[in-house]
């Protein structure tokens, strides 16, 4: 049994029985789960969740589902104290929260694991969602372990690498012949046509839950505190909210002290519709249409977008957008310190930490998570040119040859 | 008859039009506007909108053309 209490509007607060439905009946706002937290608190404990298993699922009685759940293995991903990154940056406490490591190499497997759960108990046979990558592959892989039917729908113009990590699981794979918009426009009308559990539209409100998971797993890691300061990408901004909403809750219910913890949010500028609104001091995330090789954090009406502007101006944080340029450099300088291959949204990371410690935002000695949300090896087209091999003849000559002074002996 | 949920952005040199309206009038759409936020630069207005489905196909159609921006109210459904 969950601690589940209601759906509630995050606009107007109206309270609805915790179904298949995303938003208020009355002012179409998002509808997010609440729980009797006064319950909740007297069931955990720092020595009950730490003897749970290895995976998010140990924080199980903090999330919305009721049933056995639908796990391939995800989550308590590393936290990476990154010394070399940080020596280059300037910070003296940088970790890495590596969430590559995850089933299907990104985060999205924390948010479909409960989604599908849900899914399950609501009765719902088939799943769907639109994605440029991530989202598809982790739908697919979760249902084919649930033995659910699954539908995901991708723009066609999605790179060859990313499909063959969507297709190997099975799911009916729809490229759309259109563009980003035509894709959005569609899948509304194919959630409001069909019976199924559409991942991100009638289950978003558990699915968004699984996020928290991230922020949990970092304060235990951290031996049970929150960090001063976080650095996360946005696209949507589900993810950002919920890593504070997870820091929150841990505070709420005892198991760390008061969170004082500054959030910040990085985007590509190429699609910042978030940093836009906090530059301008806009209260309102206007809509952009995206243009930058991080894919998969290129939303350009980001449906969490208002409520990711709020956690970063409530907390002391901030916004910051970089270049595509900047994020290349950010994805190698990354792997060429510390070993970790991101996807373009780690490069947008690492470039706003860099750009956020060298403005004097973050501060050389605040413990400092960054978070890593998807592996490189999916947008490896983005760093192409590294690939540079020295070509010799197999002979000790041709080594010594070509390489000449270069040998370290 | 069919629902659509929406938002509308508009541009600020279409703040002075009555596009809302004529929308309802052109095409024989119920408007119904549940959250908005309207200034003299900038606007967005969150709207269900009520009609036969080609009637509303049309009516977005017009008002795209007209230079206002439609969205789902959800946000983006295309995630990463």
């Amino acid at each position: 049994m969950s601690y589940v209490r209601a759906l509630s509007c995050r606009k107007c607060g109206r309270e609805y029985p915790p179904e298949p439905i995303n938003l208020c009946d009355f002012c179409f706002s998002p509808l997010e789960v609440v729980y009797d937290y006064k319950s909740m608190a007297k069931a955990v404990s720092r020595e009950n969740l730490s003897s749970g298993p290895a995976s998010m699922w140990r924080y199980r009685d903090l999330l919305p589902v009721e049933s056995e759940v639908v796990d391939i293995g995800t989550g308590f991903t590393p936290l990476v104290k990154a010394d070399n990154l940080g020596r280059e940056l300037g910070l003296e406490q940088l970790y890495i929260k590596n969430d590559c490591l995850n089933p299907t190499y990104s985060f999205k497997d924390r948010v479909v694991s409960v989604a599908i759960t849900k899914a399950r108990e609501f009765g719902f046979e088939t799943v769907a969602c639109a994605s440029t990558g991530n989202l598809a592959a982790s739908v697919a892989a979760h249902a084919a372990q649930a033995n659910m039917k699954s539908y995901v729908f991708v723009a066609s113009d999605v790179e060859q690498g990313k499909l063959v990590g969507i297709a190997i699981y099975d799911p009916v794979l729809i490229a759309v012949e259109g563009s980003y918009d035509d894709v959005n426009r569609l899948c509304t009308k194919v959630a409001e046509s069909y019976n199924w559990g559409f991942i991100n539209i009638n289950l978003r409100p558990y699915y968004a839950e699984g996020s928290k998971t991230l922020g949990y797993e970092v304060a235990e890691q951290l031996g049970w505190r929150a960090p001063e300061c976080v650095v996360a990408p946005a696209a949507s901004g589900l993810l950002f909210t919920r890593i504070w909403k997870g820091l929150d809750e841990f505070s709420m219910l005892g198991l760390i002290e008061p969170v004082n913890t500054h959030m910040y949010v990085t985007q590509a500028a190429g699609s910042s519709p978030i940093v836009n609104a906090f530059e301008a001091g806009s209260l309102h995330v206007h809509p952009v249409k995206p243009n930058t090789i991080a894919k998969s954090i290129a939303i350009g009406n980001p449906a969490d977008g208002y409520y990711a502007l709020r956690v970063a101006r409530q907390s002391g944080g901030a916004a910051c957008a970089v270049t595509d340029g900047e994020l290349v450099a950010g994805m190698k300088l990354l792997a060429q310190t510390e070993g970790i291959f991101a996807e373009t949204a780690g490069g947008v990371v690492v470039a706003g930490l860099k750009k956020l410690v060298a403005s004097g935002a973050i501060k050389k000695g605040e413990l400092t998570v960054a978070f890593i949300t998807g592996a490189g090896l999916k947008t490896q087209e983005a760093v192409s040119d590294v690939v540079r091999p020295l070509v010799i003849k197999p002979t000790l000559e041709s080594f010594k040859e070509v390489l000449g002074e270069r040998v370290v002996v | 008859m069919v629902k659509r949920r929406v938002m509308f952005t508009f541009p600020q040199e279409l703040i002075g039009e009555a596009i809302i309206y004529n929308l309802g009038v052109q095409f024989r759409v119920a408007t119904n506007i549940r959250r908005a936020d309207v200034s003299e630069d900038k606007g967005w207005v969150v709207l269900e909108l009520e009609g036969e489905e080609k009637d509303i196909e049309q009516g977005i159609a017009w008002v795209t053309a007209k230079g206002v921006r439609v969205d789902p109210v959800t946000g983006d459904i295309v995630e990463g």
